[in-house]
Parts: structure tokens; C-alpha cells; sequence
């Protein structure tokens, strides 16, 4: 089902990652190591908390997740948006490390075209607003700990 | 670039279904009339449009907001509108001119001027929006203060303008010297900006039709401005909206009247051409 496109690229860009060494602590935005199954490594070393992540989801300044998704798993908020596919099951559908790479790079994991963020990206648009530059939308915490709440949601 | 780029066919797939399900969302099918008079809120999209169809924004949302623009007494725009109607015969500046001194009969002399807004001015070297006209007129023709962009003054009297072309096509020009700043409204609307990393055509033209958490995604139409916002608690220009657009994906807006959203406006209205005027809207 899934196909590997830009192969030449992938190829290029090994020597790339091979610089991009792992120093102490996080995983830098820039290093984070796209493979054909996803995003293999936990960007902080350890497994996320489910329900800091369940908290993250929702939350407006955060991942705000339900702006575009519908998650029958919150059903406590009361909008939920329509933009992306809905999450129910979406465990069912994708690993965990796949999981990972869509939070962190959309663009790289599904279509360059998307309208959903990059969570964990350096990738921005311009003019970005003072307060936010060169700064990810969420933290690597934060996003291990929306991935491990992601894996929860099976159908 | 460190990584693989990798992209899943499964996904590219479901991607192109969003893509054309945004071009079936449908707006509600209400029809908006205004003291009698039909709007045009559904049109043919103008020649060379990436859309089929063009939407005004009331079409988006919910009854009760709608209902506000269908009658003129509940219309909270229009204490706005009657200070707009009293400073146009208001005295003011060096020159001792008021506006009715000059241009008379508001609903004869500005009848269409909302429509065909922003206008090539030669003597200017670019367009004129509305507020613009509207200050050049005051400090050379009357020797008056210029007002603020988004001064009551000015919101009223935009208001009182706009309305003289109630009901009236959207209708800018484009060509000649119009061109490239057409050009450069557009290269614009499709520039992602801000940490969210998004242009206006994936708000407004990939989603329109669909709920972005409690807000009804509508194309992001210029016909009713300036607009009545429930949330503002009053009027706001053209270039207000734009601005909190970009301020919510976490962008550094342009400045009002600047280049940059002069040339949005520009192209912003002839994507709407067609649609009535619908000066002062009301949305929430
Ligand atoms: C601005 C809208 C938007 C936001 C905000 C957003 N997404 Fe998405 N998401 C999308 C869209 C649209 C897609 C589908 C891919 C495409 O067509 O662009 C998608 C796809 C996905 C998918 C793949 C789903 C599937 O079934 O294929 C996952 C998982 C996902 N998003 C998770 C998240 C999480 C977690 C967050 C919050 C941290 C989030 N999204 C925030 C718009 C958004
Ligand atoms: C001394 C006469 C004079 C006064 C006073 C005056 N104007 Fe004008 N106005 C003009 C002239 C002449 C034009 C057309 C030429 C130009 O663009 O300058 C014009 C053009 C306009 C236009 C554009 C019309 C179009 O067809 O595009 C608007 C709108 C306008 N004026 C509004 C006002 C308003 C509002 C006031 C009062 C605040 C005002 N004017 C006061 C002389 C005047
Ligand atoms: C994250 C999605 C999003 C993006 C990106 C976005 N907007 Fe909006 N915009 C909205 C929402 C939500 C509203 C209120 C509901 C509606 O009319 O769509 C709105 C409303 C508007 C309106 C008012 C429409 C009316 O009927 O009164 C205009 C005009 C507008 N946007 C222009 C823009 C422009 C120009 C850009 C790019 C600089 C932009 N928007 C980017 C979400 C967005």
C-alpha cells in the first residue's frame, strides 16, 4: 500500500543524516530522521504521557488538534472541526512511528500541499510573528506525548 | 535537508479526496433579501478562477447571524451608517467644504463606487481603496485632518459610502496599470506565512463549506465590508479582517493600507466579482 517516492533523494540525503549527529537530550527539529517507516526514534528517548497528550490535543494553543479533526474519543468538547479526515481508529491505521513523522512534518509524511502544521518543524512560513520564531509549535515532550495518545485511539 | 522525504500513496489519495470535496461543500441554500431587494450571494465564478462557484460569506453563517443583515432596524451597523450620513454633510477644515458641498446626493453621486473599489488613481501613481479616496478628499479638497484607518469616522463614513451601492456586481479593474498589482494580491493569497505555515487559499479555497473547530470556513469574500462583526462588538475594514487572519496562523500582519494589502483587496475583489454588494454585512 504505502510507496516510496523521491528516491534519489533519499539516497542524497543519507549523507546528510550520517552528519546530523545525536547529541544529549532531544532530538533537534532539524535532525529528526525521516525513514521509509516513518519516525522510528522518540524524540525525547522515552515513551509520552497519554494523558498529557489527550490534554495537548485539545488544547486551542497547543496542538489544537480538534480544530481540524473530529475525535469521538473527546467527545466532552464541543466542536470539532472537519478540514482533516476524522481520528477515530487512526491507531488501527498507522504505527506508531508513522504517527510521528505526521505530527511532527505533515508536509514530508503525507502531501506537501496540507493545510495541517508541522508540530516539530523549523519549516515555517513567513513572516512568521516575533514571539514564534525559530520555534516549533509544540516541544519534543509534547509531541511524544501526542503520539503516545494517538496510539490509544483504536477502534 | 537531513531525511528521507517519504510520502505514503495511500495518503496522497485520501489528500485529493479533501481537495475535491471542497469544491462539493455546499454553503446553505438561504436566499438573502434586503429591504425588498434580492442580493446575489451565488454566482459563476469570473473567467480564469480557480473556483466554480463564488459564495458571499453570509451564505456561511448561522441563521440568527444572517437575520441581522436582512433588516436594516436590526442591522447593528447602521447607527454607524447614519453618523456616516451626518459627517457627510458635516463642515469641516480650512476649505470649508463638507462632502455634500462637492459631490451633493450621496445615493446618486456614490451609487457603485463600493463596487468597483480598489480604482487606479493616475495622480496617486496606484489604487485608491475606499479609505484612501475618502482621506485624499479630505486633506486636499477640504483641507481637513486625515482619519485613521480604522477611526469610527472612517468606518462610518466607509459605511455610509458602501452602502450607496447596496445590491450592486462587484465589478475592479484588472488590466492595465491594474495588473501587476492584481498580480501581487494573488501571489499573496498563496503565500504560506506565520508559524501555522498557511496561505488564505488553504482556508478559504481548499475548505470553504467545511467547520474549522466552531467556525463555518467560507471563501473569505470582501462584498459586505466594511463589516459588522457580533465579535468586534462593531465595524471593521477590509484590511482589519486580513490582518486577523494572519495574526491567528501566527504571522506579522502587513500594515493596514499598506502596498500589500491594498494589492490583497485588489485581488480579493475580483474573485468576488459578481456578488452584490452587500455593505454593511453582518457576520459573528
Ligand atoms: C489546520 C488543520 C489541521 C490541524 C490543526 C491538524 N491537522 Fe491533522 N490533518 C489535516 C488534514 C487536512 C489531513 C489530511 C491530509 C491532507 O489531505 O492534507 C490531516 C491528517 C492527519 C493524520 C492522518 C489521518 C489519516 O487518517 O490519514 C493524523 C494522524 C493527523 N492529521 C493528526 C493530527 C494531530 C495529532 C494534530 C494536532 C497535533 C493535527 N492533526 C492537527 C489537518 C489538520
Ligand atoms: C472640493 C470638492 C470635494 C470635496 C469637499 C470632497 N470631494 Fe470627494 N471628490 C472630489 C473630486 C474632484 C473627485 C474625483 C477626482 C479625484 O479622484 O480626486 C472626488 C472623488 C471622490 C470619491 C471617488 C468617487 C469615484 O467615483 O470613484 C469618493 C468616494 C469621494 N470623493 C468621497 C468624498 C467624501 C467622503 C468627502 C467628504 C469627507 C469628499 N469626497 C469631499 C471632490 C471633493
Ligand atoms: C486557518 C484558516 C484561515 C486562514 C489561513 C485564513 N483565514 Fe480568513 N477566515 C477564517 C475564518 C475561520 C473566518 C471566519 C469564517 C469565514 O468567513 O470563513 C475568516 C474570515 C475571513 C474573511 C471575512 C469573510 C466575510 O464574509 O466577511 C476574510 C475577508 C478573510 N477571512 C480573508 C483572509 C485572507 C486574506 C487570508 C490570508 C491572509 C485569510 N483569510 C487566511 C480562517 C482563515
Amino acid at each position: 500500500m504505502r510507496t516510496i517516492l523521491k528516491l534519489g533523494l533519499a539516497g542524497a540525503c543519507l549523507a546528510g543524516a550520517a552528519v546530523a549527529t545525536a547529541h544529549a537530550g532531544n532530538v533537534a527539529p532539524m535532525d529528526v530522521k525521516f525513514t521509509d517507516d516513518g519516525v522510528t526514534q522518540s524524540l525525547t528517548g522515552a515513551a509520552g504521557d497519554v494523558a498529557k497528550g489527550r490534554a495537548v490535543f485539545s488544547n486551542r494553543k497547543l496542538g489544537n488538534c480538534l480544530a481540524c479533526h473530529v475525535n469521538a474519543e473527546q467527545k466532552e468538547h464541543s466542536f470539532h472541526g472537519e478540514v482533516g479526515p476524522p481520528l477515530d481508529g487512526v491507531a488501527d491505521r498507522y504505527s506508531e512511528a508513522e504517527l510521528r513523522a505526521i505530527v511532527i512534518n505533515s508536509k514530508k509524511a503525507l502531501t506537501d500541499e496540507t493545510i495541517m502544521p508541522g508540530f516539530y518543524s523549523l519549516d515555517l512560513g513567513v513572516r512568521v510573528n516575533k514571539k514564534f520564531t525559530e520555534k516549533t509549535i509544540l516541544t519534543a515532550e509534547q509531541v511524544e506525548d501526542v503520539v503516545a495518545y494517538l496510539t490509544t485511539l483504536k477502534e | 535537508m537531513n531525511s528521507t522525504t517519504f510520502k505514503w500513496a495511500g495518503l496522497l489519495t485520501a489528500a485529493s479526496v479533501f481537495a475535491a470535496g471542497a469544491a462539493i461543500a455546499e454553503p446553505d441554500n438561504n436566499t438573502l433579501v434586503i429591504e425588498g431587494q434580492e442580493m446575489v450571494t451565488d454566482v459563476a465564478a469570473p473567467e480564469g478562477s480557480p473556483l466554480s462557484r463564488v459564495y458571499s460569506g453570509w451564505r456561511f453563517r448561522s441563521p440568527e447571524t444572517q437575520a441581522f443583515e436582512m433588516d436594516d432596524f436590526e442591522n447593528p451597523a447602521f447607527p454607524a451608517v447614519e453618523l456616516g450620513e451626518a459627517l457627510w454633510n458635516t463642515v469641516e477644515g480650512e476649505a470649508g467644504k463638507s462632502c455634500a458641498t462637492c459631490h451633493e446626493d450621496a445615493s446618486e453621486t456614490m451609487k457603485g463606487v463600493r463596487a468597483s473599489m480598489p480604482k487606479w488613481n493616475e495622480k496617486r501613481g496606484k489604487p485608491h481603496t475606499l479609505e484612501t479616496q475618502i482621506n485624499a478628499c479630505r486633506t486636499d479638497n477640504m483641507k481637513a485632518e486625515a482619519w485613521k484607518w480604522e477611526a469610527p469616522n472612517m468606518l462610518a463614513m466607509t459605511a455610509y459610502v458602501g452602502l450607496q451601492s447596496r445590491g450592486m456586481p462587484v465589478n475592479v479593474q484588472t488590466d492595465g496599470p491594474m495588473q501587476s498589482w492584481t498580480d501581487k494580491g494573488k501571489e499573496l493569497y498563496y503565500t504560506r506565512v506565520g508559524q501555522l505555515d498557511m496561505s488564505c487559499a488553504n482556508c478559504h479555497e481548499d475548505n470553504y463549506g467545511k467547520m474549522i473547530r466552531a467556525d463555518h470556513l467560507s471563501q473569505g469574500q470582501i462584498n459586505g465590508f466594511p463589516t459588522y462583526r457580533l465579535k468586534w462588538g462593531g465595524l471593521g475594514s477590509i484590511h482589519r479582517r486580513f490582518s486577523g487572519c494572519m495574526k491567528n496562523i501566527r504571522a506579522t500582519p502587513y500594515k493596514r493600507g499598506s502596498d500589500e494589502f491594498i494589492a490583497l483587496e485588489l485581488y480579493l475583489a475580483s474573485r468576488g466579482a459578481g456578488l452584490s454588494v452587500e455593505t454593511p454585512a453582518v457576520r459573528n
